[in-house]
């Protein structure tokens, strides 16, 4: 048994949809997205097929399949939050226009693997886990339908097998900026974390959690 | 919250409009939406979310109790009053359950929070609560090519301009439409987040109804015709499912026919197959609409 694993085997999934919007945070009120998908969405990506509190994934790598391209698109959105004290909101007297630079016809590969956490059980481990998520990525099963950034952004996924047709990522090199890594939950309040990010040939490295990169 | 619903459901709406404008964008003065690189038309997410909520709030009254709609259009409104007080099955929680006291009250109450989910000020950070029904953006099956016509009105809104006019009392407008246009919704409903909101088969039903339904309460003169053509439904026999998506929705093919005479003027241009022989197990299809 090689159940002292602490890691599982890294996985290759390709995710691709019509559209995607990995919002900067500093422009959410007329939403625009970030060139490539953030390790925080690759993340909700992966936790849509298979995420028990027993299991933390992290991402490795990202690839970006397919050119940047933008489209705009000007929605009317309501200005304000629900509450259980109102029967109701007035859209005409909330309406807001926000416009939104959303990404277009998007495809990746996520690398990721995962690991334990301390809240694993007694009959968890990493090949119980391994396999659930292989089937399910196989079969196309999802807790919830995967999204790109937003929920009216659906993806399509695929487990890649390394035997597969090679999908080639952009041959495209930059540097992206900082770029959100992740939210940190462990404090009162969530806290975004940082690292900077770059396109090398099409592929965005992404530092483990606990590294100097990744600022608080 | 015992009777959500137990199946992933992927499905795919075709409706199509003529003579009308689905969805104005704000961005370029109304005209319909279009995706300026491949010409196709786009009708958005919250466009047909509103034609939901605008039908269930017809079909079901203002006060049927369980099947309110919270976010409101005036327009539809029969004459409800906002009443802003706490509700008393709240009020007497302790702080710490008053803030899922009131999510299930909300989605006990509301047809559209249970079933699109919401944003709610309950709690420390907004409560969010994540409805089960999904929809994408809906895309014409082919270019789109929006006609302006400048119109008339024999009226004039201010005695300024009658007197400029000399007594013509004439306005120019303009709007726009579509002449025929196809177009392609694909959406989902995850079971799993159905437990959370209690989003029963009566509301799954009411929402197929809704979406076969929801452009024969909405005519206006911007509108034209529109109808739904077609709903196809594919159901898993399992909250997690049985098969990927986009195979199911590669399953469906629009073939334009009649391309000779021209291009398309209604839905009988187009034929909208499904592969029912290459299903997966456990993926089971239900036609909720053929024309």
């Amino acid at each position: 048994m090689c159940s002292e694993r602490i890691k599982s085997r890294t996985f290759q999934l390709r995710v691709w949809g019509d559209n995607a919007c990995f919002t900067r945070p500093e422009m959410k009120v007329e939403r625009v997205s970030y060139d490539v998908m953030t390790p925080s969405a690759a993340r909700g990506v992966l936790e849509s097929i298979l995420w028990k509190p027993a299991i933390r994934w992290q991402i490795t790598e990202i690839d970006v399949l397919k050119p940047i391209r933008w489209e705009s698109v000007r929605r009317n959105e309501v200005g304000t939050v629900m509450s259980h004290r109102a029967s109701g909101i007035y859209v005409e007297d909330q309406r807001q226009q926000r416009a939104g630079l959303f990404l277009k016809k998007v495809a990746y590969i996520i690398h990721a693997y995962f690991e334990l956490t301390e809240r694993a059980g007694q009959n968890d481990n990493i090949i119980k886990f391994e396999e659930m998520f292989i089937r399910r990525a196989k079969k196309g099963q999802c807790f919830q339908r995967p999204f790109l950034g937003c929920r009216e952004f659906a993806a399509n996924f695929e487990l890649v097998d390394s035997d597969a047709e090679h999908h080639k990522p952009i041959l495209e090199t930059r540097d992206l900026g900082f770029m959100l890594y992740d939210m940190n939950h462990t404090g009162p309040e969530p806290m975004p974390m940082w690292f900077r990010a770059s396109l090398e040939n099409g592929r965005i490295r992404v530092p483990p959690l606990n590294s100097q990169e990744v600022r608080q | 919250m015992t009777d959500a619903i137990q199946n992933r459901y992927d499905f795919v709406v075709f409706f199509d409009v003529k003579d009308g404008n689905p969805n104005g964008d704000p961005d370029a003065g109304n005209l319909p939406r279009i995706d300026p690189e491949t010409g196709h038309g786009l009708v958005t997410d919250v466009c047909l979310k509103r034609k939901i909520r605008n039908y269930v709030q017809l079909a079901k009254g203002g006060n049927n109790k369980g099947y309110e709609i919270f976010i409101k259009e005036k327009a539809v409104l029969n004459n409800l009053i906002d009443q802003a007080h706490d509700r008393e099955e709240v009020k007497v929680k302790d702080k710490g359950e008053k803030t899922e006291a009131a999510r299930q009250y909300m989605c006990k109450t509301y047809f559209d929070v249970r079933t699109f989910g919401a944003v709610m000020s309950t709690g420390k950070n907004a409560g969010q609560v994540r409805g089960p029904v999904q929809l994408t953006f809906a895309r014409s099956i082919d270019p789109i090519v929006p006609l302006e016509h400048s119109i008339t009105r024999m009226a004039v809104a201010t005695e300024a301009e009658a007197e400029k006019q000399h007594g013509d009392n004439r306005t120019m407008g303009r709007k726009f439409t579509v002449p025929y246009a196809l177009y392609c919704c694909h959406g989902f409903v995850s079971a799993s987040f159905a437990e959370q909101t209690g989003f029963s088969e009566a509301d799954l039903n009411l929402l197929w109804e809704a979406l076969r339904n929801m452009f024969d309460h909405d005519r206006s003169a911007a509108r034209g015709q529109m109808a739904t053509r077609k709903l196809i439904v594919f159901k898993h026999d399992s909250i997690m499912g049985k098969a990927h998506a986009h195979k199911l929705f590669d399953l469906v093919k629009t073939i334009r026919i009649n391309a000779e005479k021209g291009p398309a003027r209604s839905f009988s241009d187009y034929c909208v197959s499904i592969n029912e022989d290459s299903l997966s197990d456990g993926v089971s299809l239900e036609k909720q609409l053929d024309v």
